[in-house]
């Protein structure tokens, strides 16, 4: 007994000394002074305490840059150029860099600690990104695991964006604050409120905060952010092609989309595993019925259940999109899905004649 | 008590009884840091560092808390515990004062946590009944030999880069078998100088 006793008191003794040790540490090494960080030549000057990342002090000061993974490193989405005070680019870094790049002194502001005096550039674009505060309104569950989730604006009380744009969630993690990006999913003339789709990825800290919230409840977020870019040519067709919450942005173009241009020509293409992931399909066939130009596609890719009914196409989606699409060179694409999706349907839209440069595409 | 004299202890951890190529410790940087000779030139120097000052510390904190409160066996958690906080340590001091020497070394910091050689050395120490002095130069031994098979592994990849490596072969699997092989030849040492 007093062999448990002891260990145990030794166990936490060691423990507890190596931990103080660190937080002294902590106190004392990691402190860097005030730091001054000027940004775009001038355009925007800040003085803050040094050793945090520069992604991190941007975001204390307002400024959003934007990031899908939250700082890890690992989107590649904050580029920064850093003219001084940034030290040398790190391994982490250089994978998402191209040379040009590399020569520019490019970085990513969540790899830049800052240590000392910081001069650096960035697109006008981000001044303009905004906080919002929202109020969820209404919470919507469109399958086993995806939500639709309604939030009204406070805080700006307007928003304005692209379609097919993105925000980036606020959200509580235990080791504090982190953003993750959604699609707004509703159509750019609902400017007081925005529409998300989320997917509760299992283990993932943004989904299941917003998963666990009910209606009423506040919470903030920023943007809007995103090169997703809609041609104002109404004669240019338009194809979108989506899996599971890939449907947000989508959702977001085709009905801003018929809003404005009732004539022009549309293809969805949705993937789904089997009948249980299948939602909005609904509103895509009255759409469709109102504006003949309008072609919905829902195809599943697991293999029906014997009892199991489904109208539409079965296999991947990017064999119906092949089976469906014409040769068109006036056409843009919008992909939003998982990665293999995406290459395999860029390969097929570029056999139809579409350009790199017309298909926008976002893998998650 | 053991009986080697110092001397043989040190050469012997460094070639005959070298920790990656005679016990396989280590190895998951080993072949994934062994590409290019400065990047395992500075994981190899964090490696001794950072072997060295644990051994030491882990000797203190073993012969002098946990044995003589008869708590042998919490050794394994202790020596992990104690190489994190002194990895964790080590960055955060060589960030503050030397900033070249941490974005040579900085970034390996974290990967040498986990790197089971640094435990391995901890353990061998105790199993071998070393004394102090015996185990401050196997710690600084042990890390040497590491250094210097990952530096070795890193020449002979950047040479390998040149040939036709048959297809199913290529990354790893060669990399293992030019471990195997040079392992053979350390182990050719063994009759020289075995050491306990």
């Amino acid at each position: 007994m007093s062999m448990i006793i002891l260990s145990v008191a030794v166990m936490t003794g060691i423990f507890v000394a190596l931990s103080l040790l660190l937080i002294v540490a902590g106190r004392y090494l990691a402190n860097y002074g005030t730091c001054t960080i000027v940004v775009n030549a001038g355009a925007a000057a800040f003085e803050l305490p040094g050793g945090g990342t520069l992604l991190k002090a941007l975001y204390d000061k307002k400024i959003f840059i934007p990031s899908a993974c939250g700082g890890k490193g690992s989107c590649g989405y904050c580029k920064v150029t850093v003219s001084s005070g940034g030290g040398p680019i790190l391994p982490t870094e250089t994978p998402f860099m191209s040379r040009a790049e590399l020569r520019a002194g490019t970085r990513l502001a969540c790899q830049v600690k800052v240590k000392q005096n910081l001069e650096i550039q960035f697109s006008e674009v981000y001044l303009s990104v905004k906080e919002f505060r929202g109020r969820l309104s209404r919470v919507r569950p469109l399958t086993h695991d995806i939500k639709e989730l309604t939030i009204e604006l406070i805080e700006p009380a307007q928003i304005g964006f692209r379609p097919g744009q993105y925000v980036q969630i606020q959200a509580p993690s235990p080791d504090g604050v982190i953003f993750r990006a959604y699609s707004i999913s509703s159509p750019i003339f609902q400017s007081d409120r925005i529409q998300l789709v989320v997917r509760l990825v299992p283990g993932g800290i943004a989904s299941t905060f917003l998963h666990s919230l009910s209606e009423g409840q506040e919470l903030f977020f920023t943007g809007p952010y995103g090169d997703f870019k809609l041609s104002e040519d109404p004669n240019v067709a338009v194809v979108c092609v989506g899996g599971g919450a890939g449907m947000a942005p989508i959702n977001s173009i085709i009905h801003s989309l018929y809003r404005k241009w009732p004539e022009r020509s549309c293809y969805l293409f949705f993937g789904c595993r089997s009948n249980r992931d299948v939602f909005y399909l609904d509103t895509f066939q009255a759409l469709a019925r109102e504006h003949p130009s309008f072609k919905v596609v829902y195809a599943l890719s697991d293999p029906l259940a014997a009892e199991e009914q489904w109208q539409g196409d079965t296999g991947f989606i990017h064999l119906s999109a092949d089976r469906r699409l014409e040769v068109n060179s006036k056409r843009q694409a919008f992909l939003c899905g998982p990665p293999p999706m995406i290459e395999a349907v860029t390969e097929i839209l570029m056999n139809k004649g579409l350009r790199m440069e017309d298909i926008f595409y976002d893998k998650f | 008590m053991n009986i080697t004299p110092v001397w043989a202890i040190f050469i012997g951890s460094i070639f005959t009884n070298n920790i990656l190529f005679a016990s396989f410790l280590g190895m998951c940087s080993f072949l994934v840091c062994s590409n290019k000779i400065d990047t395992a030139l500075g994981l190899g120097s964090a490696v001794v560092f950072v072997m060295f000052c644990t051994t030491i510390l882990n000797y203190v904190l073993y012969y002098y808390l946990l044995v003589p409160l008869k708590l042998e066996f919490l050794g394994f958690l202790i020596f992990i515990a104690v190489i994190a906080a002194f990895v964790q340590f080590v960055e955060m001091f060589v960030e503050r004062f030397s900033p070249d020497l941490y974005y040579a070394l900085g970034i390996f910091l974290p990967l040498i946590t986990v790197n089971c050689a640094i435990l391995g050395a901890a353990l061998f120490m105790v199993i071998r009944k070393y004394n102090f002095v015996q185990s401050t130069f196997y710690g600084l031994g042990a890390g040497l030999g590491w250094a210097l098979a990952i530096v070795l592994m890193a020449g002979l990849r950047e040479k390998m880069g040149y040939s036709n490596v048959p297809t199913p072969l290529r990354g790893t699997g060669v990399v293992m078998m030019v471990a195997g092989v040079i392992a053979m030849a350390f182990m050719g040492f063994a009759g020289m100088l075995n050491i306990q």
